[in-house]
């Protein structure tokens, strides 16, 4: 336990060394936030308390979303932020995993050099576990947003495909859907029925007018298709990955703004000494795992499932959270309890 | 001595007598009709425990009674890892039951699951809040959906009468047990076409926790015309 709070200590020095300002952050947390935030599925993960006056309340299951909302309300600009302290996780049963666990964590908030703060953050890190036997993995999700974003089709084909993103199974079943003919009768809106609930015919009406309207629609361009999977499929040391990457922009060009940041990101990161030559990229990285992260990701694994650290840009995360306000943000945790058991 | 738990009431509670019955076990109650006591004749060994149905999976988890009769959605519903704590000895054939998802029948734009994602996605952005399903099979339904990759959604708790949430207002779909369908109907519900999120039926569950020292399952399986189950160190 004490060697578990040395390191602990040892990892907020180092970020306070970095200039993090130290902050802390209730326990308790509004539960109405972290719902909208992350959907149905937080119920699952969070623990969920209630209060008379307060309402429903969550223990903290991460500090980023506090850390940003404080930042947005009262913070100065450039900032950087370190905490640490126990977040809560419900585990499935069975795994193991611990359900209460100490993060030590560092946030950037800064407009004017995005490629430099990844950078930055990603080399701390580095820095700090340095000597573990650890294998560091990155991805970046602008890139596939920007292949998304990029597809000839329908506004309503992208915008369905990006809101699924982070969930594996549906994105996959609606590629399918979107390459194929569409073969779907659509209905008239039934008469005879009686309507009933807050959801009205008026909308159903909408709806069944852009199914129509999707069924006229041509299935998804084979080679940018094949383009959006072969990005998925990209795992590779980072300079082999962006030159496949480049590759694959000749079919999705789309994306070559993305590249461009993943190419001033790497040599961002070379300039601080990470050795960009054998760090792992993969184009899939942070897709299951973290919703939130919407750029650069960043993970440090041991052999276990569970990374010791991981990391990334959120700067829609600020957006949601600033009503109307935004700052670019990127930041990560490190877990003193599993990095404790590697050395 | 065998502790067998069998529901107390309804329905269920003569459905399984009958299937003992059948099988040369008779159970029935002793006492007045609302005397919760029971006696077991054509097995020597098992003694009967009349419980709510709700209570049986819990009771078999914690090993307070050795064989159950309950239904296969209340066991992985209420259960954890429930098939490391309680085996299946036989599905019996009665109390069919499906969990479901169901929409207002008017809804024709929406077929399956993956019609209810989109309109919860519309919804949200029309109303400012998520699409709310009203169940009380919380962990099965937030599971299923989950693993279909649904968004945009809330679950909202309801213990009875599911069906009239909709026409009240308080939800846009339901998630709820049914068995013919003719509950749904007369609310102007439908369920989506994906087929059920489980197919549930009465039966009979061990418990692997329970102290099986003293107990001759072996006996009863044979009577009963049942294969032994592995729990463990049942002898």
């Amino acid at each position: 336990m004490d060697r578990v709070r040395q390191q602990t200590e040892r990892l907020s020095r180092l970020f306070r060394d970095a200039g993090a300002v130290p902050v802390e952050t209730s326990v308790l947390q509004p539960a109405d936030t972290l719902l909208d935030l992350y959907g149905e599925d937080i119920r699952a993960r969070a623990y969920v308390t209630s209060d008379p006056v307060l309402g429903e309340q969550m223990l903290r299951p991460d500090f980023t979303v506090p850390v940003v909302q404080r930042h947005m309300e009262e913070g100065a600009e450039p900032a950087r932020y370190t905490y640490q302290g126990l977040v809560f996780r419900k585990q499935e049963a069975g795994t193991g995993r611990a359900s209460e666990y100490t993060q030590v964590g560092y946030e950037v908030f800064d407009r004017t050099d995005p490629s430099g703060a990844d950078a930055e953050v990603f080399a701390l890190f580095a820095k700090a576990l340095e000597g573990v036997a650890l294998d560091a993995f990155t991805g970046d999700i602008g890139i596939l947003t920007a292949a998304v974003a990029g597809l000839s089709t329908t506004e309503r084909r992208r915008s369905a495909l990006l809101r699924h993103l982070w969930r594996p199974v549906r994105f996959r079943a609606l590629l399918e859907r979107f390459s194929l003919p569409a073969t779907r009768l659509v209905p008239q809106l039934v008469s005879d029925v009686p309507e009933i609930g807050l959801r009205s015919s008026a909308e159903v009406d909408a709806r069944l007018a852009a199914l129509r309207e999707d069924a006229q629609t041509a299935p998804l361009d084979a080679t940018e298709l094949h383009a959006l999977q072969a990005i998925l499929e990209i795992s590779d040391v980072a300079p082999n990955a962006l030159a496949n990457l480049r590759k694959i922009a000749g079919d999705l060009p789309a994306i070559s703004g993305a590249l461009d940041q993943l190419e001033a990101r790497l040599s961002a990161l070379a300039s601080r000494g990470v050795d960009v030559d054998r760090l792992n990229f993969s184009g899939a990285y942070g897709r299951t795992t973290m919703e939130y992260y919407d750029g650069f990701v960043f993970g440090f694994h041991a052999d276990a499932q569970v990374p010791v650290a991981t990391g990334g840009r959120y700067d829609a995360l600020t957006r949601v959270l600033g009503q109307g306000r935004e700052i670019p943000a990127v930041g990560g945790v490190i877990r003193p309890e599993l990095l404790e058991t590697l050395t | 001595m065998i502790k067998l738990g069998i529901p107390s009431k309804g329905r269920l509670m003569e459905d399984t007598f009958a299937w003992f019955s059948k099988r040369g076990v008779t159970l029935a109650r002793t006492g007045s009709d609302r005397e919760y006591a029971a006696e077991v004749s054509g097995v020597e060994g098992v003694s009967l425990v009349l419980l709510s149905a709700g209570e049986i999976p819990r009771e078999l988890a914690t090993g307070r009674i050795h064989l159950g009769v309950t239904g296969t959605d209340m066991v992985r519903e209420k259960i954890p890892l429930w098939s490391e704590k309680i085996s299946p000895l036989a599905e019996m054939g009665f109390g069919h039951a499906d969990l479901i998802i169901a929409v207002p029948n008017f809804w024709s734009d929406v077929e399956t699951v993956g019609d209810l994602d989109a309109v919860a996605a519309a919804f949200r952005k029309d109303h400012g809040f998520r699409l709310r399903i009203a169940t009380k099979y919380h962990r099965l339904v937030r599971e299923y959906l989950q693993k279909q990759g649904v968004a945009d959604y809330q679950l909202v708790d309801s213990q009875g009468a599911t069906e009239g949430t909709v026409a009240n207002l308080t939800a846009e779909a339901i998630a709820d047990i049914t068995s013919t369908g003719a509950t749904l109907e007369a609310n102007h519900l439908r369920m989506l076409s994906d087929g059920p999120i489980l197919a549930s039926q009465a039966t009979l569950f061990a418990s692997k926790v329970a102290d099986w020292a003293d107990c001759d399952l072996a006996s009863l399986t044979r009577v009963l015309g049942l294969e032994n189950p592995d729990i463990g160190e049942c002898r």
